[in-house]
């Protein structure tokens, strides 16, 4: 209203409905919703006539036509007589593992590298930004690469693996049933026999025990300052349970430890090149953003507050774990939150070393069958899905941390 | 006044006295920083077998093992693999960059024809570093050029078909040339996008703002990929028959929106860091939103969210390689198809040519980093608390 009045235009009387800004911002807005409106309206019939000119139906019928691909990795049964919806689920799920596996690595790589970068050692200092500053600024798929062609693809034959273990000198061979070679890492496998679930129970009921005395000790401290050793008793219970579990089921759990035959190693868990190279890559790319998240958030806590808890008698350990700790979380989780999503959106970039991911699966199956919009929407459901669950996960662990201020 | 005896004052200063011996030189700096406590020495053995188990065999592969000249994949093999080194030797084949050095840079471009994209570089940085260093004079003219002449120099010197030169179709180009292109357009895109995007989304008009939070929130929540995928796969379904898309031009379409969305949460931090006074001041002074928002708010704004821009710019740069997905080659897509080139293929080529890339990338977002870490302070008008 005061515009024009300074403007100075005269011949616009001040009640002229030409310069009201809210008859302004809808017509602006109904604008906007014309041009729209046209715009899908073209894009959708010109969808329409492009399809039915290359005969493809749209819908979502197609999800129950038979696969007739395989996947090189896979969590459920999967061959090509499968359909296309549980290739979709095949590749959902090496997304999930993949992100998951990473987000855990990426975070220990991440936690250790950025506290090292506030090091009051020279040495662990410069090594931790060089770690950083090589990796920040290079394209994740080059990492993916890096470990692919240049590492993985490169090591010996199955018949001439890497066997890892400690060499104690001559025959002697601490081994770790463990082997290297180019078709990946060959683990030794655990065989869950006859009475097994007794293991799991025990640590079921080791981690409700821990969260239990954990709960206790806390009101008992409340009240009269006592404290009691949490964390010990904690592991205590949850590695001695089901380690008790474990004798008493009469040992029932075995390793299959992978053997050398005439061409390639048989037994044991194969952990497939394509896996590895993504997950490395995914997981010492991310690292590097996270250390610098977490240098920030300790850095972010003041001074002042190690020095207070330092004349409240807190050993260096305590201060950290109870003062500096749980104030930088708070500026931490917003930015982890972050990286973690981009990791997961980065793990598509599997399709361009075969992974068999959601977008790599989704790929082969576009290019059999042509349903490009319903493809496209499946992908664009399940990771906006994925963002919102992480995000509403953390804010909730956000809101768990914040500050309770009076 | 009374008189007082200073002669207990010393008239002249003391100098200075030699610091202790334990507290200068090489050796207190190392007790100090190295050897401080037992636990810290540890780390810093720890750290030493680090460096020494990392260090000496890579300057040994990428140095002193390392071929850098030769005709084929022969100097890079070992015997056992048909080539001439002894058995159990390993370094870099830089002969495989040297040979391959232009297509890195510039992709299939016809040899004739490559004077023009070395020609579009030169104007590039003739006219990007001027435009770089504060002080040089012209700020205004030299934009301009380097904003609207530049963009369509660089359109016709590379594409051709005008003033007599011969067409160069996109499917030709590649390397570093793609890389920059893509990052350029990429940028000079998203920027003006990203802004219109945070504004529209801090808006007060309802539809506007829900248009935009929409847009933001679908493309941050999906991987760059899909919308790549999307830009090559969808984008000709969604045009009329018969137009057909250049597939350089549905990737630039592809990248350019996909940063303009993470542009505009960037922006939006700065528009929120604003003080409230600042709008207000801007409406009392009489001026119209888009004059509040070019001379009052915008300035202030962008001022404050440089480090996330670059930021972005890096990003964008880092993610034109994943063009390589949708069939393009770009720098690491034309290292990565060179790996199966007969002549060259040993086990040597591969890691020499990602560290190659590597470097390269690295040298472009490291230098980004530094030149937004420097342009920070130049701008920094003391305001801060």
């Amino acid at each position: 209203m005061a515009l024009q009045d300074i403007a100075g235009t005269t011949d616009v009387g001040r009640g002229s409905f030409v310069n009201d800004p809210k008859i302004r911002g809808i017509f602006f807005q109904a604008v906007v919703v014309i041009l729209l409106f046209i715009l899908v309206y073209w894009i959708v019939g010109n969808t329409i006539e492009n399809l039915r000119r290359s005969n493809i139906s749209s819908g979502f019928g197609f999800l129950s036509g038979r696969a007739g691909f395989d996947v090189s990795t896979s969590l459920i049964p999967f061959n090509s007589d499968s359909t296309y919806a549980r290739g979709l689920v095949v590749g959902f799920l090496n997304t999930l593992l993949v992100a998951v596996c990473g987000i855990i690595t990426a975070s220990i790589i991440g936690f250790t590298i950025g506290v090292g970068r506030l090091s009051h050692n020279w040495l662990i200092r410069k090594i931790c930004t060089v770690y950083v500053e090589i990796f920040r600024n290079i394209p994740p798929l080059l990492v993916i690469f890096f470990w692919y062609f240049g590492v993985l693809s490169v090591l010996p034959q199955p018949r001439e693996s890497l066997h890892v273990g400690i060499p104690l000198g001559g025959e002697n061979f601490i081994s770790f049933g463990t082997y290297l070679n180019n078709r990946g890492v060959f683990l030794p496998m655990p065989v869950w026999g006859q009475g097994s679930w007794l293991i799991l129970a025990g640590l079921v009921v080791g981690i409700a025990l821990t969260i239990f005395v954990a709960r206790r000790a806390r009101i008992r401290q409340a009240a009269t300052g006592e404290q009691f050793p949490v964390f010990w008793t904690g592991v205590g219970l949850i590695v001695g349970l089901p380690v008790l579990a474990f004798l008493l089921a009469g040992m029932p759990v075995t390793l299959d430890l992978p053997v050398a035959s005439t061409f390639n190693l048989v037994g044991g868990l194969q952990v497939k090149p394509e896996f590895l190279s993504l997950y490395l890559a995914l997981s010492f790319y991310t690292a590097a953003f996270i250390a610098e998240i977490v240098r920030a958030g300790i850095l972010g806590v003041s001074k002042g507050q190690t020095e207070a808890s330092s004349a409240l008698g807190l050993r260096s350990g305590q201060a950290l774990r109870l003062v500096v700790i749980p104030q930088a979380m708070r500026i931490v989780i917003p930015p982890l939150t972050s990286q973690y999503l981009n990791l997961t959106k980065n793990s598509s970039l599997a399709i361009a070393i075969g992974f068999p991911d959601l977008v790599a699966i989704g790929g082969t199956i576009l290019n059999q069958t042509g349903q490009a919009i319903e493809i496209v929407a499946i992908w664009m459901v399940v990771y906006l899905g994925l963002s919102l669950t992480t995000s509403a996960f953390m804010n909730w662990f956000n809101a768990k941390m914040a500050l309770v201020e009076r | 006044m009374q008189e007082h005896d200073l002669s207990y004052v010393r008239t002249e200063m003391v100098l200075a006295q030699a610091a202790p011996a334990g507290e200068k030189g090489a050796g207190a700096w190392v007790r100090k920083n190295l050897f401080a406590t037992p636990a810290d020495s540890i780390l810093t053995i720890i750290g030493l077998l680090i460096v020494a188990w990392i260090l000496p065999p890579f300057l040994d592969w990428a140095f002193f093992s390392a071929q850098w000249t030769g005709a084929d994949r022969s100097v890079c093999a070992t015997v056992a693999q048909g080539g001439v080194q002894p058995d159990g030797w390993s370094g870099a084949c830089w002969a495989f960059v040297n040979a391959k050095f232009m297509q890195f840079m510039l992709g299939r471009y016809p040899d004739a024809e490559r004077w023009r994209p070395i020609l579009t570089a030169v104007i590039f940085v003739a006219l990007l570093v001027p435009l770089l260093i504060p002080s040089a004079p012209r700020k205004i003219l030299n934009a301009v050029l380097f904003f609207f002449v530049f963009p369509f120099v660089a359109f016709v010197l590379l594409t051709g078909g005008w003033f007599g030169l011969r067409p160069v179709e996109t499917p030709l180009w590649g390397g570093l040339m793609v890389t920059l292109v893509l990052s350029f357009v990429g940028i000079a895109v998203s920027l003006p996008l990203g802004i219109i995007l945070a504004l529209g989304r801090r808006s007060q008009m309802p539809i506007v703002k829900m248009l935009s939070v929409i847009f933001i929130e679908t493309v941050r929540g999906v991987p760059l990929v899909t919308v790549l995928f999307m830009a090559s796969v969808m984008l000709p379904l969604f045009l009329p028959a018969g137009v057909s898309f250049d597939k350089l031009m549905r990737a630039l379409v592809g990248v350019a929106l996909f940063a303009s969305a993470y542009m505009a949460e960037v922006i939006r931090g700065g528009l929120q860091a604003i003080p409230k006074g600042q709008y207000e001041g801007a409406d009392s002074l009489g001026l119209g939103y888009w004059q509040k928002m070019t001379l009052i708010v915008l300035p202030q704004a962008l001022k404050l969210v440089i480090p996330g821009i670059v930021n972005t710019f890096i990003g964008l740069f880092k993610d034109t390689s994943l063009v390589y997905i949708i069939g393009m080659f770009d720098l690491l897509g034309i290292v990565r198809q060179n790996f199966s080139d007969a002549t060259w293929a040993s086990a040597q080529t591969p890691i020499t040519g990602l560290i190659f890339a590597a470097f390269v990338f690295w040298l472009f977002c490291f230098g980004m980093s530094r030149y937004s870490i420097f342009m920070e302070r130049r701008l920094d008008t003391g305001h801060k608390r």
